[in-house]
C-alpha cells in the first residue's frame, strides 16, 4: 500500500475528542484494572514476603523473645553471629560441606541415573519409577530408615560387611561418618533432579547424535559437544536447586541426630540437635534453636537473614545463567 | 504516579512491618485476679506433658478438684511440650493452666513473663512456702520471680540388678566412683565377638539419664562461679567427674559401648537395657520403680543413692533434682480460676498424694511427704529418704533455657569418646563459649 492511498483518518467530531486529561483518565483508569486483577498476587506478595523480610530484618536488629518487647541493639546480632558464636561456624561448615557434597552428588549422580535411563528401552518405566520413588518418602520417614539401616551393630549394612570381615563404621554415631550418611540419604531421595534431566536428555534431537557419528564424534565428544550444551539451562538450574536444598537441610538433620543419640527427647530438642559432637548441626538447625529453644528470635531473624542473602546469590546466578542460556527470554 | 505508587506500597510495607514489631505484650504486674463466683461457670483448659496412664491420673485429680467446683469445668490436654507451651503464649491462645515436664526453661518462662508472676496470689491467700522443700522451691522461680509451683519432683539414685549382684559375689551398692567402676567391671560380660553383652554401667554422657547435670552433683561440680560466671574449668569436680567417665568408657572401649547403645532399647519402653537385664546398674529417677513393677515383673533389684566422688565421700546421699512445674501463662482466659486449681493441685496433700501414688513421683510439700496415704515400696523409699535428705542439687536456670548444657555435655561426649584430648583447655573454652552465649540477649 503507498503512501498515497493510504486513507487519512478522519478527526474526532470535537465534541468528543480526547482531552489531554482524559487520555490520562483513560490510562489511569486501564492502570486500576491492571492493578485489580494483580491485587491478589499484590497481597500476597506483600503479606507472605515483603512484611515477613521487613520485619525480620527489623527484629534482627533487635534483642526479642516474642513474648517481650523487642529492644533495640544495632547490629550486635550480626557481629556475635561472625565472632563470638561458639557454633556459628561449625554450623556454617556443616552446611557448606553438604551443599557441595549434596550438590555435587544429587546432579552427578542425577546425570548418571538420567544418562543410563535414556539408554533403557524395555522396561524403561518400571526403572524410571524405581529411581524416583524414593522422592515421594517424607523425610521424616527416610530418615528413620536410614537410621535403621546404618545402625553401627544391628543394622543390615554393617552386618552385610561382617559377612566379608569388615567392621562397617559407626555412621550416624560417629562424627567422621553422620554427614556422609546423610549425603548418601540426600542422593537416594533425587529421584526429582533425576526425572528433570530425563526430560532434557529426552528433548536432544537425536539427528544431532547421528551427524556427529557420521563426522566421526566418539561418546565423550558427543556428550562434551551436544548432550551439555543441549541441557545446560537444566543441568543449572539443577545445580542452583540442589545448591538451596542443602543450604536448607534440615529436617533429615534433626531426625537422624535425634534417632542416632538415643536420647527420649524430643526431636529436635536442644541437647540433640548435631549429634554427634555437633557434626550434623546445620545453619538452620541452629537458627531454630536459637529462636524457638534458647528464646533469642532476634538474633535468629539475623540468621534468617543471612539465609535469605546466601540463597538470594544462588538465585540470581541462576536467573543470569538462564537469561544467557536464552531461557525466559521472549522469542 | 509510578513513583508514587512505590511510595503508597513502601510505605504500606513499612506499617504493617511497624505496627507488627512489639511481642505479645511485656510483662506487667496485674495483681491477683479474683476467683470465680460460685455460680459463675469457668472453663479451664490445662495443658500437661502427660499420656495414657498418666494423664489418666492427673483427670482422676481433678475430677475431684471439679466436684469441689462444680462452677469450674476442666478440659485437659495431654501430650504437650514446652515448645508447644511456648508457641501458644506467643501466639495469644495459651491454656489457663500450663504443666511443664522440665525446669530447663523456667529461666526464660520467669524473666520473659511467659509465665505470670505469683507473689500476689501467694500473698493474698497467705500460701505457706516452708511447706516446700528448698530444692524444689528453688527450681521453680528465676531471680526472685516465683512464675510457677512444683507439681512432684523427681530424684536421682542408683538402681542395680540384685541378680547380677549376687552372681557377682556384691553384696551392698558402691557408694565411691571408684567402687562403682569396680563393680562395673566386675559386672560386664561380653560375647565372644568382644562385643557387649552385658554392661556393668554405661557411663555415656546423654545416655538414658546418665546426663551431664544428673551427675555433677555427685561430684560436688558447680555450674557457676559466685559471680555467674562458668565455673567448669575452675571446679576440680567437672575435670574429677569427666576423667571418670573416660577412663571406664577405655575400659569398655568407646567404639563397643557406642554399638552397644545404639541397639539398646528405648528408655520408656519396656525394653530398657536395664528392665531388659542388659546393663546391671543405672543411673534413673524414681518413675523408673512404677515402669520396673509394671513391665519388668520378675526383675530383681534395688535402689540407693547414687556413688559420689572418692574426694568428697562426705558428699553421699547427695541427689540430682528437678521435677514438673506448672503455672498459669500469659494471657490466661480465666487467671483467677486457674490459681485456685494450682494451688489444689501444689498445695493439697490429698491431691499430690493421689498423683504421686498413681505416676510414682516425689510429692513436693512436707504434708504429702508426711500423708499416711502416701504409698512406698522399699525401692521408692530411697528417694523420699533422698529428698529428706537436705543433699538435692539441681541445675541454675537461666534466661536461654538449656543453652549452658548442650555446650557441656557436647564436649562431655566428645572428651569421653576420645575425640578431645586436652582437658584443661577444653573446659576453658566450655566456659567461654557458656559466658559468651549467656551475653546474646543482654
Amino acid at each position: 500500500m503507498s503512501a498515497t492511498t493510504m486513507p487519512t483518518r478522519p478527526a474526532p467530531p470535537a465534541s468528543t475528542r480526547t482531552s489531554p486529561s482524559g487520555s490520562a483518565g483513560v490510562k489511569h483508569r486501564r492502570k486500576l484494572t491492571v492493578l485489580a486483577f494483580m491485587s491478589p498476587w499484590i497481597v500476597g506478595l506483600t503479606l507472605f514476603f515483603l512484611y515477613p523480610l521487613l520485619a525480620t530484618s527489623y527484629y534482627s536488629l533487635t534483642n526479642f523473645d516474642l513474648i517481650s518487647d523487642p529492644q533495640w541493639t544495632g547490629f550486635s546480632n550480626y557481629v556475635f553471629m561472625f565472632t563470638k558464636d561458639p557454633l556459628m561456624w561449625k554450623a556454617i561448615g556443616n552446611t557448606a560441606w553438604l551443599t557441595v557434597v549434596i550438590t555435587v552428588g544429587r546432579v552427578g549422580f542425577g546425570l548418571l541415573a538420567a544418562m543410563v535411563l535414556v539408554k533403557i528401552k524395555r522396561g524403561a518405566g518400571v526403572f524410571r519409577t524405581l529411581f524416583y520413588l524414593p522422592a515421594l518418602a517424607p523425610p521424616v520417614a527416610a530418615s528413620l530408615a536410614f537410621v535403621f539401616i546404618l545402625n553401627p551393630s544391628t543394622g543390615p549394612l554393617n552386618q552385610f560387611l561382617g559377612v566379608f570381615g569388615i567392621e562397617g563404621p559407626l555412621w550416624f554415631n560417629d562424627p567422621a561418618f553422620a554427614k556422609p550418611a546423610l549425603s548418601v540419604m540426600a542422593l537416594w531421595t533425587s529421584g526429582t533432579i533425576i526425572v528433570i534431566l530425563l526430560a532434557s536428555l529426552l528433548d536432544v534431537p537425536g539427528e544431532l547424535y547421528e551427524a556427529a557419528s557420521l563426522d566421526g564424534a566418539n561418546a565423550w565428544h558427543q556428550f562434551r559437544h551436544i548432550t551439555l550444551p543441549s541441557i545446560a539451562p537444566v543441568l543449572m538450574f539443577s545445580i542452583v536447586n540442589s545448591i538451596i536444598v542443602g543450604l536448607q537441610f534440615f529436617t533429615e538433620a534433626v531426625v537422624a541426630g535425634s534417632v542416632a543419640s538415643g536420647s527420649t527427647a524430643t526431636a529436635g530438642s536442644s541437647l540433640t540437635i548435631g549429634y554427634p559432637d555437633n557434626s550434623t548441626l546445620t545453619f538452620p538447625m541452629w537458627l531454630y534453636e536459637q529462636g524457638f529453644h534458647q528464646y533469642h528470635m532476634g538474633y535468629a531473624s539475623a540468621m534468617a537473614i543471612v539465609l535469605f542473602a546466601v540463597s538470594a546469590v544462588f538465585t540470581v546466578i541462576l536467573v543470569r545463567r538462564m537469561r544467557s542460556a536464552g531461557i525466559g527470554e521472549e522469542e | 504516579m509510578k513513583k508514587a505508587s512505590n511510595f503508597l506500597g513502601l510505605g504500606l510495607v513499612i506499617a504493617l512491618a511497624t505496627t507488627g514489631c512489639g511481642g505479645v505484650g511485656a510483662s506487667k504486674p496485674t495483681g491477683a485476679a479474683p476467683p470465680p463466683s460460685d455460680d459463675q461457670k469457668v472453663t479451664l483448659t490445662v495443658w500437661s506433658g502427660f499420656a495414657d496412664r498418666e494423664l489418666d491420673a492427673l483427670q482422676t485429680v481433678l475430677d475431684k478438684f471439679h466436684s469441689a467446683h462444680p462452677n469450674i469445668t476442666i478440659k485437659s490436654e495431654g501430650s504437650q511440650d514446652d515448645d508447644k507451651i511456648t508457641q501458644a503464649i506467643r501466639g495469644g491462645n495459651a491454656p489457663d493452666l500450663a504443666i511443664s515436664f522440665t525446669t530447663d526453661n523456667i529461666g526464660q518462662f520467669c524473666s520473659s513473663g511467659s509465665f505470670q508472676d505469683l507473689k500476689p496470689y501467694l500473698e493474698r491467700d497467705k500460701v505457706d512456702l516452708g511447706k516446700i522443700p528448698e530444692a524444689t522451691k528453688d527450681y521453680t522461680q528465676f531471680n526472685g520471680t516465683r512464675c510457677a509451683m512444683p507439681l512432684l519432683a523427681d530424684v536421682y539414685g542408683l538402681y542395680y540388678n540384685k541378680a547380677m549382684f549376687d552372681a557377682a559375689g556384691l553384696t551392698s551398692p558402691p557408694k565411691t566412683m571408684s567402687e562403682l567402676s569396680d563393680y562395673a567391671r566386675k559386672l560386664t560380660q561380653f560375647n565372644p565377638d568382644g562385643s557387649i553383652k552385658v554392661a556393668g554401667f554405661v557411663p555415656t554422657p546423654a545416655f538414658y539419664e546418665n546426663t551431664i547435670q544428673t551427675l555433677a552433683p555427685q561430684f560436688g561440680a558447680k555450674w557457676q562461679t559466685p559471680d555467674g560466671k562458668s565455673a567448669l574449668s575452675s571446679d576440680p569436680g567437672w575435670k574429677e567427674m569427666l576423667k571418670w567417665q573416660k577412663d571406664l568408657t577405655d575400659f569398655f572401649g568407646a567404639d563397643k559401648l557406642t554399638k552397644f547403645t545404639a541397639q539398646s532399647g528405648q528408655e520408656y519402653s519396656a525394653d530398657n537395657d536395664f528392665q531388659a537385664g542388659k546393663i546391671a546398674m543405672i543411673m534413673d529417677g524414681e518413675y523408673r520403680t512404677a515402669f520396673a513393677d509394671r513391665e519388668a515383673k520378675d526383675l530383681k533389684y534395688a535402689t540407693a543413692p547414687f556413688p559420689v566422688a572418692d574426694s568428697k565421700p562426705e558428699l553421699y546421699g547427695t541427689a540430682y533434682t528437678t521435677g514438673t512445674i506448672a503455672g498459669i501463662p500469659k494471657g490466661a482466659q480465666n487467671a483467677g480460676a486457674s490459681w485456685e486449681l494450682l494451688k489444689y493441685l501444689t498445695t493439697d496433700a490429698d491431691a499430690l498424694v493421689s498423683l504421686s501414688n498413681s505416676l510414682k513421683n516425689v510429692p513436693t510439700s512436707t504434708d504429702a511427704l508426711a500423708s499416711p496415704k502416701l504409698e512406698s515400696t522399699e525401692q521408692f523409699k530411697t528417694f523420699l529418704d533422698l529428698f529428706h535428705g537436705g543433699k538435692l542439687a539441681n541445675s541454675p536456670a537461666s534466661p536461654n533455657g538449656g543453652a549452658y548444657l548442650k555446650i557441656a555435655q557436647d564436649f562431655a561426649l566428645k572428651y569421653v569418646a576420645g575425640d578431645s584430648t586436652d582437658l584443661d583447655s577444653g573446659l576453658q573454652e566450655v566456659d567461654k563459649h557458656i559466658d559468651d552465649s549467656a551475653q546474646l540477649g543482654k
